[in-house]
């Protein structure tokens, strides 16, 4: 109980930096790994995606924060996805629109971000028991933390694997500016490592990333830190995923009646 | 016939191979990461998977056909997809419980795992964008689910075999895994000479 209240009580920036470093929602809670791996080709599209996951997930976690107490508990797994499916088409239909540069490189995975664990999980964990304007900043928090990741990740893998950085080849120019100075005729080139931007290459960075990170993990256990938080990937029976939603059944025929937000003020309320 | 015939076996080899739906395309990576400890439970797992899409693509296939075409809203596709996949899930479920429980008792534990499976809705997407008719999207549905079993079926084996090797202590766990499933993933990349 004094654990929700005082959740309750977070301020709004607290609860947005939340997101962005303390249970950043790829890099700690390693949620949403489909489209991380498969969308970050370059940095651009990283960012593309992310920002789109962004913008669904803060519309999503507002309605259904307002909505929490008319939802009823049992049915609010098809509540919530048609929420977010709503949105999801709605941002499908402008990046179509209005960027269809980004729609066509991120293609299937637009749609996909209905099944994006990090959104139902929010959904769930946050905005059913939070009032809205925690719930936005939740929403923007945990977004532009999975924005930071996906970026980073595509940056990385489009530097090795293509040597550009957004499209730019910084790594030839480089090299051209070194020979310069060493007073070659023919600049050095870059020769990319192409499997980076291939299916492996996706697989290959998450895999060294996950290694970091259990690295950390193991460091902060030895000077006697909490590292609960973090997960290490679905390290038991994919953990991360049935705990933020995703392996839920659709109609939660156990689940106690009334709506979802009422559970809590009986929380708080004893 | 004979050309019908030729494009089913292309289209099997493609969906179940080439582009094998976790090793290349990324879809369902929770399951193939998750359910593969043991080849018992990934056989499970992939069996319940190769059951829900091969319905699922057959289901989707139909409504979109019949339903979302013949009222010109094909725009709320996402919408629909997800809620008749998500239902026709815990329906299946409650079925089996009820009438085959032999086949319950086989997959069941799995089944609220695809619920929201991106691979489920994935194919359901993907046989529209390639405006595949009923049949040949329950084909590529079953035969896309065939990839998944063939892979997490492998990785199981792999790991099975893995826990009695040294592994660098940061590299215990899932980025083992994940390395695993980049090489296959390379290995999986040489079927694409096949077509």
């Amino acid at each position: 109980m004094s654990d929700i209240k005082k959740k309750a009580e977070q301020s709004s920036m607290e609860v947005f930096f939340n997101g962005l470093v303390k249970e950043n929602p790829t890099f700690v809670l390693m949620l949403g790994m489909c489209p991380t791996l498969a969308v970050t080709t370059s940095a651009i599209n990283g960012l593309g995606m992310g920002l789109t996951t962004t913008a669904v997930l803060v519309l999503s976690n507002a309605i259904i924060s307002l909505l929490r107490h008319v939802i009823p508990n049992r049915v609010r797994i098809p509540a919530f996805i048609v929420i977010v499916a709503s949105f999801v088409t709605m941002v499908e239909l402008l990046l179509e629109g209005f960027i269809p540069s980004l729609y066509s490189s991120l293609g299937l995975y637009i749609p996909l971000i209905v099944v994006n664990c990090i959104i139902l999980g929010r959904a769930e964990a946050f905005a059913s028991k939070n009032s809205v304007i925690p719930s936005i900043f939740d929403g923007l928090g945990m977004g532009l933390g999975f924005t930071v990741a996906l970026t980073v990740i595509g940056a990385v893998r489009e530097l090795l694997g293509a040597g550009e950085l957004f499209g730019i080849p910084v790594i030839n120019k480089v090299l051209a500016g070194i020979s310069g100075l060493l007073g070659r005729a023919e600049p050095i080139e870059y020769v990319p490592i192409s499997i980076f931007v291939l299916a492996p290459g996706a697989f290959f960075v998450l895999a060294a990333l996950t290694a970091l990170q259990n690295r950390i993990k193991r460091k902060m256990q030895e000077q006697g830190k909490n590292a609960d938080k973090i997960q290490s990937g679905c390290n038991s029976d994919c953990a991360s995923c049935s705990d933020s939603g995703c392996a839920r059944r659709f109609i939660d025929v156990d689940a106690p009646a009334g709506a979802v937000g009422d559970m809590q003020d009986k929380n708080v309320s004893p | 016939m004979l050309e019908v015939v030729k494009n089913l076996l292309v289209l099997m080899i493609s969906s179940s191979l080439v582009s094998n739906v976790v090793l290349s395309q990324f879809l369902g990576l929770c399951p193939f990461l998750g359910v593969s400890k043991k080849v018992n439970t990934a056989v499970g797992m992939g069996g319940a998977v190769i059951f829900v899409i091969t319905i699922a693509s057959g289901v989707t296939a139909v409504i979109y056909r019949f339903v979302l075409v013949t009222f010109n809203i094909t725009y709320l596709q996402t919408i629909v997809f997800i809620l008749v996949i998500a239902a026709l899930v815990q329906f299946v479920e409650m079925f089996l419980k009820k009438y085959v429980p032999a086949l319950y008792q086989a997959l069941g534990v799995y089944l609220p795992l695809i619920t929201t499976n991106c691979a489920v809705l994935g194919i359901a997407l993907t046989n529209v964008q390639k405006e595949y008719g009923i049949g040949f999207s329950i084909v590529s549905g079953f035969s896309t689910a065939v990839g998944f079993l063939i892979a997490i079926v492998i990785l199981a084996g792999i790991r099975e075999k893995i826990v009695y090797n040294d592994i660098p202590e940061s590299f215990q766990g899932m980025p083992i895994v994940l390395i695993t499933a980049g090489l296959m993933a390379i290995a999986f990349c040489g079927f694409s000479g096949l077509l």
